[in-house]
């Protein structure tokens, strides 16, 4: 139907390819060729292959007869007595087919002109007859615009070259008038009839020029092109191999080489090497013709070695560049250039060549000298200038004198912290928020003190402001005056404390460390300025005196640690001394003292252990089919943190920010603290119980006997590790629940803890406590009879045991409170907490440094319990023994004894766990 | 798997044994410097080992070729180890560093460089999931690949030998104060300490028995002690030689010791001690 109509329609329609075959009723469809089966074949049935031996389309063989049966007709071989098969010279055409040497093929025979030729060199004739067929044209000068469109494969320049009467393969200038050139007579090379190709080189061209007529100019050398080939080798600028074709010739290639050496070096290397080679191959120069027998020249053939080839006076110059092209710089020595410029080069590579103009020096400018105060870091001062300002401010301060807190707010608005801000703005204070400020935890002595700090420091600014009337002087004493008020308001009543008798700092320099004295002294006093100033050395100059001031605020700053009311609280340090670390890892495995320590008492556990954020290497978990812990994180092993660089000025300033890296370590410690508090808060908390009833003896021994009492009826552990035990759970839950709720807030979530804290250990001691209890329970009413014996022993010995708290020989928990209060101390106060950090969480610290300084009492007051209670024990044994010696041999041995029958106990009830956990 | 023995040492070669019949099998060179530890892995088709040569070598069990060779420790390799399934293979080194190499792949550079310690690893050790550590600076580290933790404990002298226990839940370290001590492996916490031997100089192997019973280790006295690992108390003292007892290994199922002394290996079992399985 649709044919009908198409055919009905055929005229209107613009029809494209060639049309199906009509269908054939009852005939299957034909399947389609698959592709790999499509063939093409040409106008003689051949198959065409569209990719074959040269251009493809070429079919091998007779007909594609070659791997057939009829295989491959080669052509027709006869020989015989008459006829000799000729010797035909096959050429490429005769494998080729007809097609081939078609317009299209590979090696068409037509001539056409090659692009080269194709627009810009046009018939002269053709020309011509184009110019009369535009006279006779209709419109004239049609043609002229053929010309115009006709592409054009020249460039503008050279036709503009061309036009001035420039040639190719000449250079660009004025020309010149040559000098004539020495031609050196060179034996050797015998030039017969035709001479070197011009053009081939300059060099060779130069040769020919023998005689100069006067009146003739030449035209200025081409500039040879830059040579653009880039260097794809591994070998050192301007390196070329061993040039065989030189090298292997010997010496005559030698020789020849001779020839140039003296003319064209300037030309480039480049061309040189072309031209040796090919020199030697078109300079004919009797080898070529074979070697005659009159002829001398077959040194090539019968090399024969002769002295004379051989230098035997070390010149300075070798003949040729007597590398045979071995590495590409040749000695330069071209005469006429100044000497001096390349006196200390000698050999210039390839593609280089000497800069005309020596390049200008460098110039250096010096650095900025810095001015006698210059500080790196802005700080915001109080600004008392006199003047326009100060009569409003003197008023302020006047008003505000005596009073402590309300002195800084009018003096800066950036000198105000959010409490006075608030103040100022009338909020109410936040509830639950921390103290607000350090002052609250300084002593009240220390608090007295840093008053009169402070009203001295304000009477003085007033002194100042006054004094600053005067402009000149005012300019000379403002900046070390208020650098020092600076320090005193920084250092407040610390540096007041500082200096005591037992630092010197300038122990070297006796007097130095004299005058440091006055000066802590007199700023203990409060004094400023000027009086300070009497102090250092009148021979000194101002700039020195200012040093040294400054130098001793930092000694006071720098060493107020050795004060003996804040040395416990402070270490040095971590990171002050590791000057030029960038990159430091977050965590850091904390001292070894402490850890040694630890060691040495055998308490392994917390206090030896350190852990750490490890992020393993996506590959590595695949390898160890482990799920990645930290998908999402590009780190790979310890998390580092970047960390600025320290410099110089680091120790000149002391109000710097914490670096990130103090922040992060401080972050964490309190993190672990917090982790840490919610298990320990039990046991502290029965502490505290206990402590708050025994303040005497006699309470302790009631105590004593109670606790004893109450071991009795239930299975109780004996154990200082009882302090989680049933008794006294209603209590310390209540507590707990406090504390949980404390730290609810800041908690960390749950797999975290169960990473750190869920062990066996607490199920292992547990029942091994039961164990141990059960040996126990017999004992306890002997010792409750025993107790009033023992109390004076153990208070004797208790004497000793609290200076050697940390030395107790239990499993390392009894004494880690302490150790851990250490370990906050060096990581929170060693690095310089800004001020900017004295709330909130500093407070925090201070907080909980107070509650662990509790503790290690309420610790220290346990220990002696329970060293009684162990001597208790001993004794009774040694009673069973029936060795009853007298106590004060007992409490010599005590402490070693102890040591070991803890230990050993220790061993008895840890040293189970693998076997039970097998077990299980 | 307790059927071969693999012995490494100053000849730059690795000799494969049936320590069972005493039979030489094969001869492993190619090594440049003396060959300081060796390995092989689960299915025993593949050795590695570590040499002075700071190399780590990759053999193949039954042609006896190095199959590949990963060089970057900038020192001495100490020990080797293979994981589990044979795909990596972690090298402590001399110099402070553990890298685990890739088996599969042939990625010339390690996978992962555990850099945390402060001096020459001397020991390493591989569970599932974990990597642990002996160090000279006096520390056990345990990387913790699930969990993603290192966990540093600190001994305080030299490690020189570090291992699991069968359960996985202990550590022992042997340190150069001549101290055996078991260590919580979650805690870190000390469970026992094993004294009597002498360890100063050497770099001293220490095992841990089959059933996790006994401690024992190598000493500088020609023995090999063994304590009770519960009680602490020394349960045997095998006078092996007279030299220093270089090497020690156990059995992994049955009661079977080899140690290395001077130059030769021995073989300790009890008298009814059958070899399982078939070596072959």
């Amino acid at each position: 139907k649709m044919a009908e109509s198409s055919d009905s329609e055929g005229e209107d329609l613009v029809s494209y390819g060639s049309a199906l075959q009509p269908l054939q009723e009852g005939e299957r469809i034909k399947k389609p060729v698959p592709l790999q089966e499509q063939t093409v074949k040409d106008a003689k049935g051949r198959y065409q292959r569209f990719h074959g031996a040269f251009t493809g389309g070429f079919s091998a063989g007779y007909f594609n007869t070659v791997g057939t049966k009829e295989g491959w007709t080669p052509s027709a071989f006869v020989s015989s007595r008459q006829k000799r098969a000729g010797r035909t010279i096959l050429g490429p055409e005769d494998f080729m087919d007809e097609e081939d040497l078609s317009e299209f093929g590979i090696a068409p025979k037509d001539i056409t002109t090659t692009d080269d030729f194709a627009s810009k060199a046009k018939d002269r004739i053709k020309e011509k007859a184009r110019q009369i067929a535009g006279v006779v044209a209709p419109i004239p000068g049609t043609t002229a615009f053929d010309d115009l469109i006709g592409p054009s494969k020249i460039t503008v320049g050279v036709e503009l070259l061309r036009k001035m009467g420039w040639k190719e393969g000449q250079g660009i200038g004025p020309r010149v008038k040559r000098k004539p050139r020495r031609q050196k007579p060179d034996p050797t090379v015998k030039i017969y009839g035709c001479a070197l190709p011009p053009g081939l080189s300059e060099g060779s061209e130069d040769e020919e020029d023998e005689y100069q007529p006067e009146n003739v100019t030449f035209a200025p050398k081409d500039v040879m092109p830059v040579d653009l080939t880039p260097k794809e080798n591994v070998h050192g600028l301007g390196y070329k191999g061993l040039d065989p074709s030189q090298a292997l010739f010997g010496v005559s290639g030698r020789e020849h080489l001779n020839l140039f050496t003296g003319g064209s070096e300037e030309t480039s290397n480049l061309l040189g090497d072309l031209r040796h080679s090919k020199g030697r191959k078109l300079g004919i120069t009797g080898q070529a013709f074979g070697v005659g027998a009159l002829e001398e020249e077959d040194d090539d053939i019968y090399a024969t070695d002769t002295l004379s080839k051989y230098d035997t006076v070390l010149k300075d110059e070798e003949p040729g560049d007597g590398l045979y092209g071995w590495t590409a710089p040749k000695q330069y020595k071209s005469k006429n250039r100044p000497e001096r410029e390349f006196k200390y080069i000698g050999k210039v590579l390839a593609g280089f060549s000497l800069a005309s103009k020596p390049s200008a020096p460098i110039k250096i400018y010096p650095p900025p000298s810095l001015p006698r105060n210059y500080r790196p870091v802005h700080y915001f001062r109080p600004v008392i200038t006199a003047g326009n300002e100060s009569c409003h401010l003197q008023k302020a301060l006047e008003e505000s004198t005596g009073k402590l807190e309300s002195d800084p707010t009018h003096q800066s608005r950036h000198a105000l912290n959010a409490a006075q801000r608030r103040e100022q703005l009338g909020e109410t204070e936040l509830k639950g928020s921390p103290a607000p400020s350090v002052l609250e935890y300084l002593s009240e002595k220390d608090r007295e003190r840093l008053k009169e700090v402070k009203q001295a420091s304000e009477q003085q600014m007033k002194a100042k402001t006054v004094s600053q009337q005067s402009p000149n002087s005012r300019f000379q004493l403002a900046s070390p005056e208020e650098a020092a008020h600076k320090w005193q308001m920084l250092l407040g009543g610390q540096v007041a404390n500082a200096g005591s008798s037992d630092f010197k700092p300038f122990a070297k320099n006796p007097e130095k460390q004299k005058r440091y004295e006055n000066f802590v002294k007199s700023l203990k006093r409060g004094e400023k300025g000027e009086r300070l100033e009497r102090f250092f050395d009148q021979n000194m100059t101002e700039w020195e005196r200012g040093r040294e001031q400054e130098e001793f605020f930092r000694a006071a700053m720098f060493y107020r640690s050795s004060n003996s009311t804040l040395s416990s609280r402070f270490t040095r340090a971590k990171y002050e001394d590791d000057v030029d670390k960038v990159e430091v890892p977050r965590d850091q495995e904390n001292d070894i003292d402490d850890k040694e320590t630890a060691v040495k008492m055998k308490m392994f556990g917390k206090l030896t252990r350190d852990n750490f954020e490890w992020h393993p290497d996506k590959l590595l978990c695949k390898r160890f089919n482990v799920r990645d812990p930290y998908p999402d994180s590009s780190v790979v092993g310890l998390p580092k943190v970047k960390r600025d660089k320290y410099s110089v000025f680091n120790f000149l300033t002391v109000p710097e920010p914490t670096t990130s890296v103090t922040q992060a370590t401080n972050e964490k410690i309190q993190e672990s603290n917090s982790l840490n508090k919610p298990k320990k808060s039990s046991r502290w908390d029965v502490s505290d119980k206990e402590k708050e009833k025994k303040d005497s003896i006699s309470e302790f021994i009631s105590l004593a006997r109670s606790k004893a009492d109450v071991q009795q009826q239930p299975p109780v552990p004996a154990k200082e590790e009882s302090g989680t035990g049933t008794t006294e759970t209603p209590l310390t839950a209540v507590i707990d629940e406090d504390k949980n709720q404390e730290e609810e807030s800041r908690r960390p979530p749950m797999d975290l803890f169960k990473a750190i804290f869920v062990s066996s250990s607490d199920e292992k001691s547990s029942s091994s406590e039961e164990e141990s209890d059960e040996e126990q329970q017999p004992t306890t009413s002997e010792r409750q009879s025993e107790t009033t014996k023992q109390v004076d022993t153990a208070d004797s010995s208790s004497s000793n045991l609290q200076e050697n708290v940390t030395a107790s020989t239990d499993s390392g928990i009894s004494s880690l409170p302490t150790s851990k209060q250490e370990l906050d101390a060096t990581e929170e106060f060693g690095p310089k907490l800004p001020p900017a950090f004295s709330s909130g969480r500093f407070c925090k610290h201070l907080d909980r440094k107070e509650k662990h300084r509790k503790t290690r009492e309420r610790h220290k007051t346990k220990k002696e319990r329970k060293r009684k209670k162990e001597k208790k024990k001993k004794h009774k044994k040694q009673k069973n023994k029936g060795k009853h010696k007298n106590k004060k041999s007992e409490k010599d041995s005590s402490s070693d004894t102890t040591d070991s029958s803890d230990s050993l106990s220790d061993m008895d009830t840890t040293g189970l766990s693998p076997k039970e956990l097998l077990r299980r | 798997d307790g059927n071969y023995c693999l012995t490494c040492g100053s000849d730059k070669t690795l000799k494969l044994w049936n320590p069972h019949k005493g039979t030489a099998l094969r001869t492993y060179q190619g090594h440049g410097y003396e060959v300081l530890d060796a390995a092989g892995s689960f299915d025993n088709s593949q050795i590695c080992s570590g040499g002075a040569d700071k190399a780590v070598a990759l053999w193949d069990v039954t042609t006896g070729q190095v199959v590949r060779k990963y060089r970057g420790h900038a020192g001495k390799v100490n020990c080797v180890q293979f994981n589990e399934e044979a795909t990596v293979i972690v090298s402590g080194s001399i110099d402070s560093t553990v890298r685990c190499w890739d088996c599969r792949s042939r990625r010339p550079d390690p996978i992962q460089v555990l850099d945390e310690a402060k001096d020459g690893i001397s020991s390493v050790k591989l569970s599932a999931h974990e990597i642990l550590t002996g160090s000279v600076d006096g520390r056990v580290r345990r990387y913790d690949l699930r969990v993603g933790q290192l966990c540093s404990d600190y001994i305080g002298s030299p490690i020189t030998s570090v291992c699991f226990s069968k359960d996985g839940q202990c550590v022992l370290a042997a340190s150069l104060d001549s101290t055996l001590r078991l260590l919580d492996k979650d805690t870190g916490e000390l469970l026992g300490e094993y004294t009597g031997h002498r360890s100063t100089t050497y770099r001293l192997d220490c095992v841990l028995n089959e059933l996790d019973t006994h401690v024992g280790c190598a000493s500088e006295d020609g023995h090999v002690y063994f304590w009770d690992l519960v009680e602490g108390s020394l349960a045997l003292s095998l006078p092996v030689g007279q030299g220093v007892v270089q090497s020690l290994a156990f059995h992994p199922r049955l009661p079977c010791l080899l140690v290395a002394t001077q130059g030769q290996v021995t073989l300790w079992r009890e008298d009814a001690f059958q070899p399982e399985g078939d070596p072959n």
